[in-house]
């Protein structure tokens, strides 16, 4: 029991503590692919820890939900984070929210992020929440859909039963799960707002969405807002990695060398997920906004047709 | 006392009000009087309900009253508890909001008489226990609603909306007393338990179930029977428009599932699908109607449509289920179905309570004139935030369970039998989850409007916090969504005697489970628990604020927006509500309601503003309705030259008429 609770303690620990080096790790990647030296891999921490030293500016028509939303923002999605299995499947809490309520919960995350963006009644503000929340209105149902086709496939909504079935042998190549891999791609690029449906390094620019919203932010509440950021990248790597390359996750009651190996072979999957990540978007062009749709819309029809599928027949 | 005679004592004490409140209408109190009655009214049928529910005691009363040979049979068991309990709760929230709103009525004595009556009538249909009092009460329901929807007849709008909501009641209760007359059969018993009993063929079973579809949806508001809904919702004074939204809509429901689930029997095999395919199209039409709409009222009216059809399909699903013997499975999907009718009760009450708050305190429902209402208005503010995330499906609140329900309850269904099913299940679950991502929009869109940013018009700007009885219904029913999103448990169990009455299954008890989690049907294959992440997002969120403030830095400056530099301090250059849904619109609504944005553009060097005109049609109406109503003129318009006849024509009428009525008597038998 106690050991249970250390290793669920160990793995909200790690999501935190990894989360800004993921984010360094990426971007020294994205440079290095455009010949540019690029900060240093710890820089993100430096920023943060003096975002958080600074002084918060606040407009002055803000509200208490604009100094709130920054706290929930990133409650929300540490929980989230913390329940995905990264190392370890039997955490001690995952049966407390399953893979449709982790879904919800960065929901929650959103709901709120994009309220703050609306507070101080700005035109950047609104503009950035309109978008978001038309980008999530297809990324959310592309999402779920994927989610019913893993679930179908496992037999379970659980992420820790998801993936230790996935990683039985008698699943093997199936259609499906081709598909789930392609829509939540797209999704967790939507969603994290990367190119090219948005731009993480962009400012001052009508196309932005994700900066449009925190525009008004600064010192800790804009620490806690992109360490929430860091969080969702890690989240969404461990989330596909965990569910299309499950070996080496330390199943429940595993010896400390299970799961050192397991966090070992988390910090290489994260890392060949940065890295992916960096190829791509150093590859591809940003879409304009009402292009969007069309690429989501892709995402949507993958994973209604995956989970089409597995209603036609279990074993496609 | 049994149950059923406590809750006809209810009835008669709202009965009672009502009559009272005619006499004392025109004095300025009265108001007072009549909410506090109907107020502790409510909470004893609430009382009675909720016991007989949990008990699960059933309990049968004739009166001798209507048809003297007939009398009215009145009847309680599980399924009618439950919706008692829904209907008192939400009378009980409206009563307590009306006695700090009532202040601000200007046409007392047309609202006062008829609000005691409304609530009566909901609960004589759900007391109900044979065709006939069933259809009495029914059609008393729909003409207090509609007095009340006339209460400000002044305003052209208003009037309209009362006429369009009465011609489709008098539909809705027409289909469903051939519904009823099909049911009965020839015999004429029309007692509940004679109709439950009777053989019935399966032509008559199809015909009363899209007769019921036909009836109960057009009051429950279905596409494509919704059109009044968004009309006569808003028109009514806010807590009656809370009550016909969130209350009105469920006594429908009841009974749909009155005649679908208990009297027809084994329904046919299309009809989950239909079911199915009708609520997912509410779902997402309805929750792409309100995100376009300014009017706040509208705007919630509009949402009702979307979660009614959640609701609609979880019923068709529950059917699917039970006619594959999946009775588990039907279990999970009735109760998804029931859960939300508790949930939208509470959020939707809450949600118009709040607008109705908004609209006493700036005299506008036209989001495009509010803004900055979180500084003026904190507490409406806060309790309006509860709703509107509750309603977005969104944890630890209320919504989100029976959301997590309904999908659970999909992801039980490729077992199912039929490729109708098989395709038309995973559409439902895209739309379902369509339309909650479309409702987050919805939401953020309305709370972000009315209530943040800077006022756009000066009412909104010197607006004053609402009474203390509006603020305490507002305040209990926010709790409550909470409570039911923390310990989905308890509700979940009460809903257990339900759902063996309707589908002889039920999901497994959860009060024993650790930790109080919920656990459709095995742990292995899912489970939730609200209570652990309500404390994980409150530690974290709470926890990460301390520890920063401690260590970090708890400085905090004010300063003038940033606004890229740039902040102009006209409040006009904010997000406005049409601008919000711009997106919305050019994707969705280009093709559904072929919207379209007219912008006219001075000429350089004149000084008028530029204009934007969003167009927005309704398909269904204008395809549909419309026409329909132009053929019913049109025929009405030629019938009239039967008014002219000679008596030698009129009799000649009558004998040819006699004859033909004697033929096909003659060929049916």
């Amino acid at each position: 029991m106690i050991l249970d609770i250390a290793v669920q303690g160990a793995q909200m620990v790690l999501v935190l503590a990894l989360a800004p080096l993921l984010t360094g790790f990426v971007r020294k990647v994205k440079a290095r692919l455009t010949r540019r030296q690029g900060p240093s891999l710890i820089q993100p921490y430096r920023d943060l820890a003096r975002l958080m030293r600074k002084d918060a500016v606040v407009a002055e028509g803000a509200s208490w939900l604009f100094r709130a939303a920054p706290y929930i923002v990133f409650a929300a999605t540490w929980v989230a984070a913390a329940l995905v299995p990264t190392f370890a499947a039997g955490l001690v809490f995952s049966w407390s929210a399953d893979l449709i309520a982790i879904i919800a919960l960065l929901g929650t995350a959103r709901f709120f992020l994009a309220l703050a963006g609306m507070d101080i009644g700005t035109a950047f503000g609104g503009i950035g929440s309109s978008r978001e929340m038309m980008i999530s209105s297809f990324a959310e149902p592309a999402m779920m859909l994927t989610m019913f086709a893993l679930a179908l496939v496992a037999g379970s909504t659980q992420l820790a039963t998801v993936s230790s079935v996935l990683a039985t042998p008698e699943v093997g190549l199936r259609v499906s799960l081709a598909m789930a891999l392609i829509a939540l791609v797209i999704v967790a690029l939507a969603e994290h707002a990367r190119i090219p449906v948005d731009n993480p390094a962009t400012h001052l620019e009508l196309t932005m969405v994700h900066e449009a919203m925190v525009l008004e932010y600064s010192g800790r509440h804009l620490a806690m807002i992109e360490l929430a950021a860091m969080l969702k990248l890690v989240l969404y790597i461990s989330l596909i990695a965990c569910v299309f390359v499950p070996w080496g996750i330390a199943p429940s009651g595993a010896g400390l060398g299970a799961f050192a190996a397991g966090a070992l072979l988390w910090l290489v999957k994260l890392a060949a997920g940065g890295f992916l990540l960096g190829l791509f978007e150093t590859s591809i062009a940003k879409m304009r906004v009402f292009r969007v749709p069309d690429f989501l819309g892709v995402a949507l029809m993958l994973g209604l047709l995956g989970t089409l599928l597995l209603f036609v027949s279990r074993s496609l | 006392m049994q149950a059923g005679a406590a809750l006809l004592v209810v009835v008669g004490v709202l009965l009672g009000i009502a009559a009272l409140a005619v006499a004392l209408a025109r004095r300025p109190r009265a108001y007072r009087i009549v909410y506090a009655a109907s107020l502790a009214a409510s909470l004893a049928g609430f009382a009675i309900a909720l016991t007989a529910l949990l008990s699960n005691a059933a309990s049968f009363v004739v009166l001798p009253l209507g048809l003297p040979w007939v009398g009215a049979r009145f009847a309680v068991d599980a399924l009618s508890a439950f919706f008692l309990a829904v209907v008192n709760l939400g009378g009980a929230a409206a009563s307590l909001y009306g006695l700090g709103y009532g202040r601000h009525e200007e046409a007392q004595h047309r609202v006062l008489p008829f609000y005691p009556a409304f609530l009566a009538g909901m609960n004589l249909v759900v007391l109900a226990a044979d065709a006939f009092t069933f259809l009495l009460s029914w059609e008393f329901m729909s003409l207090a609603s509609w007095a009340l929807v006339l209460a400000h007849h002044r305003e052209a709008e208003n009037r309209r909306a009362a006429t369009v909501y009465l011609v489709m009641a008098s539909f809705g209760t027409m289909a469903l007393l051939l519904a009823f007359g099909l049911m009965a059969g020839a015999g004429g018993d029309y007692s509940f338990a004679a109709i439950r009993a009777a053989e019935r063929a399966p032509l008559a079973a199809s015909l009363a179930l899209v007769l019921a579809l036909l009836g109960a949806g057009s009051k429950a508001g279905l596409v494509p029977l919704h059109v009044w809904l968004p009309l006569a919702h808003p028109a009514a004074p806010s807590h009656v428009s809370a009550l016909m939204s969130g209350v009105m809509t469920k006594v429908a429901v009841y009974g749909f599932i009155r005649i679908v689930f208990d009297l027809v029997g084994e329904p046919a095999w299309w009809a989950a699908l239909v079911l199915i395919a009708l609520g997912g199209i509410s779902a997402v039409l309805g929750i792409l109607h309100a995100l376009m709409e300014r009017d706040l009222k509208r705007l919630l009216a509009f949402s009702t449509i979307e979660n009614i059809g959640i609701v609609f399909a979880c019923l068709g699903l529950a059917l699917a289920f039970r006619a594959n013997a999946m009775e588990w499975a039907a279990a999970l999907a009735l109760t998804a179905a029931l859960f939300h009718v508790f949930n939208h009760a509470l959020f939707k009450s809450l949600l118009f309570f709040g607008a109705g708050a908004v609209l006493t305190a700036t005299g506008s429902r036209d989001m495009e004139r509010l803004g900055g209402l979180i500084h003026r208005m904190p507490a409406t503010a806060l309790f309006f935030l509860v709703g509107a995330l509750a309603i977005s499906a969104l944890p630890p609140l209320n919504g989100f369970i029976s959301e997590w329900l309904a999908f659970q309850a999909i992801l039980q269904s490729p077992a199912l039998d039929g490729w109708g099913l098989k395709i038309a299940v995973p559409a439902l679950g895209g739309m379902l989850a369509l339309a909650a991502a479309l409702a987050a929009a919805c939401f953020v869109r309305a709370f972000g409007v009315a209530f943040l940013g800077r006022p756009r018009a000066p009412e909104a700007a010197e607006a004053k916090e609402v009474d203390r009885f509006s603020l305490a219904a507002m305040a209990g029913l926010a709790l409550i969504c909470l409570l039911a999103g923390i310990l989905p448990g308890f509700v979940i169990d009460a809903l257990a005697p339900v759902t063996r009455l309707a589908v002889s299954g039920a999901m497994p008890i959860q009060a024993e489970l650790p930790w109080l989690s919920i656990v459709p049907i095995t742990e292995g294959r899912s489970s939730y628990n609200g209570l652990l992440v309500f404390l994980f997002i409150a530690i974290s969120g709470f926890g990460s604020a301390a520890v920063i403030h401690r260590f970090a830095s708890r400085r905090l400056r004010r300063a003038p927006a940033w606004d890229c530099g740039f902040p102009v301090p006209a409040a006009a250059t904010q997000y406005s509500a049409g601008g919000f849904a711009q997106p919305f619109r050019r994707i969705f609504g280009a093709t559904l309601f072929a919207a379209r944005d007219e912008v006219t553009m001075p000429p350089p060097g004149d000084m008028r503003p530029a204009r934007l005109v969003t167009i927005i049609h309704d398909p269904i109406w204008e395809r549909a309705y419309v026409p329909l109503a132009g053929a019913v003129d049109r025929l009405a318009g030629s019938l009239n030259r039967l008014q002219f006849l000679t008596i030698r024509r009129y009799l000649t009428l009558v004998f040819l008429f006699l004859v033909a009525l004697l033929l096909v008597l003659a060929l049916w038998t």
